[in-house]
């Protein structure tokens, strides 16, 4: 109880820090928003005073001391009001979020899932069968596809099977003639418009949990509870599984605790390649267009979600392997 | 080697050896101890054997050649931009030219410049940092690795790609040495933590605790005793950096985010879809950049087969023979 009590102090802890870790960035960084935008405008002719004070007001360029800039974001957080995007104006940053969110969870989310549990298996069997065609096939092509930038692999299915074949529809999640909500129509649309992100996605992601599981049980293999499991008789499959794969799954649980935590930061190159409307691609929206209150926002939401994750494979670690608990 | 004397030592025991003093020898080393280039040499013997590593070393060789060699290889420079647009493959350009006049295979080939350099660089650092943070970190009890365990959240928590994005978008002109910093940055945690769970396992064996009853310092415990061990995961961790750094390096200059006007693969294929070579069908300049960072990535991925066998004798390909 005593360790579930302290990694709790410690998540609010970290959780703090990254939070007060977002409001220092922009601040530790040179120039401002309003900086950037003054330096636009400075292009056709000179800025004066006015000017300036206009655009920061616009921009709501923060005034005050930092301490009291520091308290007001606090609140905003809690009160999870991030103001209103410089590039969608009007649109609050809440909103837009709210309407990437769903694309984003869907789609990496279920991928995420199918890609841990098959590739975890695949693993299992290639470390089992050490050495063997059944070893070589699926960590030699798991690893060449793991080494694939995500981008490009995006690329090339986007090239043959969205251009050249014309399979499936090259950009968007849904096409602007259905309505969005639970009807078949839109819901086929939508399927058919994530094939091609889900698919690099599955590809891209599968060699690492294959490669992460046949190593982890390599090691164990080599320890001497599975030889004594083996010498006495044991069927190979209860040797492969309850003794090897069930100590060595350790790593990979805790890789798949953290996938899960970032599925909330979308596939950002991918959704960037499709332009499919998930949170990736907002945040390379924002990114390229410098909206700094969404850009923020945006990066707040991806580090807590993926801190969460941590505490949980943490706490989840403490109940697997009794001896971290020391 | 200067961070790791200020470790307290796990066991509590009372009994701090004097440097030099002549007890301070372990008694039970192999007096046979064969010279460090035989332990050297034997360790790419036993990566050498191993066939898919062997064919790892070979990809990575080609690389390290072309990019050495580029001036002479190239058949012309990499921003030299007079010949026709947009060029299919032709005798004169095997790979055509882009959209802005420059030969495709020069630009392929001074590309491996800098994917290597980013790669090795960015890899070695964050090795580097990962085994001093991990080892300390799973080596020591109490509020010490309380607080190594709270920076290296903070530093895992962080995910890649949007921290390295954000960063460029607030430093607007971002070079190849930030892009290397800001791998380092977020690479070395992950390692760190996989060598602090192998450490915190291994703390616990017998000839650790040997080695501390025999009272040895616990620098030495933890660098000459435990690190041996983790010799494969170490190297394997190195591979993987420097594979993370080669394909975030290539992303980031994909996403324009680097030196657009720097000729690497990124920034090749950066051009390439900004130029619509999707739609004019120029497959070439789409797949070459793309097909050498896979190929360099996998080679290095490659190698860590043979590694396997370097601490884990009867991992090694063949030995049953």
């Amino acid at each position: 109880m005593r360790y579930f009590l302290r990694r709790l102090g410690l998540f609010a802890l970290t959780a703090w820090a990254a939070i007060t870790l977002n409001f220092l960035l922009p601040r530790l960084m040179p120039g401002s928003p309003a900086d950037a935008a003054i330096a636009r405008l400075s292009q056709n002719g000179p800025v004066d005073a006015a000017t300036r004070a206009a655009v920061e007001a616009q921009l709501g360029v923060p005034t005050g001391s930092v301490l009291s800039q520091y308290w007001d974001y606090l609140g905003n957080v809690v009160t999870l009001d991030f103001g209103v995007s410089y590039t969608f104006f009007p649109s609050t940053v809440a909103s837009l979020v709210g309407s990437a969110l769903p694309f984003t969870l869907v789609l990496v989310g279920l991928v995420t899932v199918a890609a841990f549990v098959i590739g975890t298996l695949v693993g299992v069997l290639a470390a089992w069968r050490r050495g063997t065609r059944l070893d070589a096939l699926p960590t030699l092509t798991g690893s060449f596809l793991a080494a694939f930038p995500y981008f490009w692999t995006a690329l090339l299915l986007l090239f043959f099977l969205g251009y050249t074949f014309r399979l499936f529809p090259t950009s968007g999640a849904y096409s602007p003639y259905t309505t969005p909500g639970l009807n078949g129509p839109f819901l086929a649309d939508a399927v058919a418009h994530a094939v091609l992100p889900a698919v690099t996605i599955l590809l891209t992601s599968l060699g690492g949990w294959i490669l992460g599981m046949r190593n982890a049980m390599i090691g164990t293999l080599g320890e001497d509870y599975v030889t004594f499991a083996e010498a006495n008789g044991l069927r190979s499959r209860t040797v492969a599984l309850r003794y090897a794969a069930r100590n060595a799954i350790l790593p990979n649980l805790t890789g798949f605790g953290l996938a899960l935590g970032g599925v909330v930061g979308g596939s950002l190159l991918v959704e960037q390649v499709f332009a499919y409307p998930g949170v990736g691609y907002l945040l390379y929206n924002a990114v390229t267009n410098q909206d700094y209150p969404l850009m923020q926002a945006l990066f707040l939401m991806i580090t807590l979600s993926v801190l969460v994750a941590n505490f949980v494979v943490d706490t989840l670690y403490g109940i697997l392997d009794p001896r971290t608990r020391r | 080697m200067t961070t790791p004397t200020t470790l307290p030592d796990p066991g509590g025991s009372e009994s701090e050896h004097p440097a030099g003093a002549p007890d301070a020898a372990p008694p039970d080393l192999p007096t046979a101890a064969p010279p460090r280039w035989r332990v050297v040499t034997r360790g790419a013997g036993t990566v050498w054997a191993n066939r898919k590593a062997r064919l790892g070393l070979l990809v990575l060789a080609f690389f390290v050649l072309v990019a050495v060699l580029a001036p002479v290889i190239a058949p012309y420079g990499p921003t030299a931009n007079d010949f026709a647009r947009g060029a299919g493959p032709s005798a004169a350009h095997p790979f055509g030219t882009t959209a802005a006049g420059e030969d495709v295979l020069s630009q392929v080939v001074f590309g491996a410049r800098i994917s290597l350099l980013v790669g090795f660089v960015a890899g070695a650092l964050s090795t580097l940092v990962a085994v001093l943070v991990g080892l300390s970190w799973g080596y020591v009890r109490g509020p010490l690795a309380e607080v190594v365990n709270f920076v290296t959240n903070l530093f895992l928590v962080i995910p890649g790609l949007p921290l390295m994005i954000v960063i460029a978008a607030y430093l607007q002109n971002s070079g190849l040495d930030m892009i290397i910093f800001v791998v380092v940055l977020t690479g070395w945690a992950w390692g760190a933590r996989v060598l602090r769970s192998q450490t915190q396992s291994l703390r616990g064996r017998d000839f650790v605790t040997a080695a501390q009853f025999s009272g040895e310092r616990s620098w030495r415990v933890v660098f000459r005793e435990i690190l041996p061990n983790m010799t494969s995961i170490i190297a394997s961790s190195f591979f993987g950096a420097a594979t993370a750094a080669i394909i975030a390096e290539s992303g980031l200059s994909f996403l324009g985010l680097g030196d657009t006007t720097q000729v690497s693969w990124g920034t090749m294929l950066f051009w390439a879809q900004n130029s619509n070579a999707l739609l004019t069908g120029q497959w070439v300049l789409l797949l070459a950049p793309g097909l050498c960072i896979a190929l360099l990535a996998t080679s290095l991925s490659l190698v860590n087969f043979g590694v396997d066998g370097l601490s884990n004798p009867r991992l090694r390909e063949g030995s049953g023979r």
